[in-house]
């Protein structure tokens, strides 16, 4: 359903103001989203000062400099520091990325911070990404192939089969993409989105699965696949440089094709 | 587990405008806009129809402010839903989908758009 608005209890009020303690040389403002499960307060907008001289070059650094020393109740999801797991993807500064690896120096003004968009908030910048993941396990994301295996030898690709497994291999789940599209924030309950969509090519454009027919039925639905109005966000926002817009195309060509 | 209070995080309120997106509601918008403009032309074709009194009164219509306005409005949507419409065939054909071509397919729209409303707005002002 189309809701513009954001719901009563979603409104955003304004946050606590944190000065950075002493003089700092190089102050910087981080506005961040925060919202408590335990109390019955509204979502809020805190605003942490602090000095660039004295944190680390990325987003995420800053991140665990305030939760460090300013507020250790400050709740997000952090693991490889490095972009490879996916975790700590929220909008920064109006776009969807990860933590660790957008720069601060990129950010002119102040940083502001807000879970990924439109999904349901656990606390502060985690939000629920159950549905996200059910999605992905109903494009069966394996092999599926009746051929016995062999035990001593692999299911062999040509280097042109494996190229085409290229720029889908490289996505790490981080859904900076399907919560960037418009058309996941009004039908996500219906549509699979770009993340889901650029997994299922993964697995239908694989030489070794014998499933393909049946994968492309799973998505000959007037949601599942054909709610991608090719806005593009998703391929504008993609942390890894990915193009799901790209590889959903691929997937409704090959629907023509079959028919 | 879950919590029914459990809030939306913010959307359209805080995801930066972007090319990609803007053109696409624009689209969107002035499908809907050329609907209600069409009205305006079988309203023109009806008056063809009931003989030049009618006919006159139409012709008063469209050259009052109101009517010039609505003409430049559709000529402006107009421009635009062919342009991006031609980028979505492309697309559909599977080309132009990276992101240096959606961009400078994006700003061409963009251009084009104006130049072919200046033309039409042009050719209405000197038979004016």
């Amino acid at each position: 359903m189309v809701e513009f608005a954001l719901p009563k209890n979603s409104k955003i009020t304004k946050g606590k103001e944190v000065k950075a303690s002493g003089t700092p040389k190089n102050p910087r403002h981080v506005k961040v989203y925060r919202w408590n499960p335990d109390d019955a307060e509204n979502p809020r907008l805190d605003d942490f000062e602090i000095d660039l001289d004295e944190c680390g070059p990325m987003v995420l650094d800053a991140l665990i400099k305030i939760k460090d020393q300013v507020d250790s109740t400050l709740t997000f999801r952090r693991s490889c520091r490095e972009g490879i797991c996916g975790s700590c993807a929220m909008n920064i500064d109006g776009t969807n990325t990860l933590a660790c690896t957008k720069p601060i120096d990129e950010i002119c003004g102040d940083i502001k911070i807000y879970p990924l968009p439109h999904m349901p908030v656990i606390k502060d910048l985690v939000p629920d990404l159950t549905q996200a993941y059910a999605q992905y396990t109903s494009i069966k994301p394996w092999l599926q192939n009746d051929s016995p295996v062999s035990s001593t030898k692999e299911r062999l690709q040509s280097p042109e089969e494996r190229e085409k497994l290229d720029g889908t291999w490289e996505c790490i789940l981080c859904f900076s993409c399907t919560t960037s599209c418009p058309s996941y924030w009004w039908n996500g309950d219906r549509y699979l989105g770009p993340a889901i969509l650029l997994q299922a090519h993964r697995w239908i454009f694989d030489s070794r699965d014998d499933a393909t027919g049946e994968r492309l039925d799973e998505l000959e639905d007037p949601f599942r696949l054909y709610r991608c109005h090719t806005i593009m966000n998703c391929t504008k926002t993609c942390p890894k440089g990915l193009n799901p817009a790209e590889k959903i195309a691929d997937i409704k060509k090959k629907m023509v094709e079959r028919v | 587990m879950s919590n029914r209070n459990r809030p939306i995080s913010p959307h359209l309120q805080i995801y930066k405008p972007q090319l990609t997106s803007i053109l696409s509601i624009t689209h969107r918008l002035t499908g809907m806009g050329l609907a209600f403009g069409s009205l305006a032309l079988v309203y023109f074709l009806v008056s063809l129809m009931n003989g030049p009194e009618s006919y006159e009164a139409a012709k008063h219509f469209f050259r009052s402010w109101i009517g010039l306005a609505l003409l430049f409005g559709c000529a402006l949507g107009v421009s635009f839903h062919i342009l991006n419409g031609i980028r979505h065939l492309f697309w559909d054909a599977g080309r132009g989908l990276d992101l240096k071509s959606v961009y400078a397919s994006g700003w061409i729209t963009i251009i084009g758009t104006l130049l072919l409303t200046g033309l039409i707005s042009g050719i209405v002002v000197c038979q004016l």
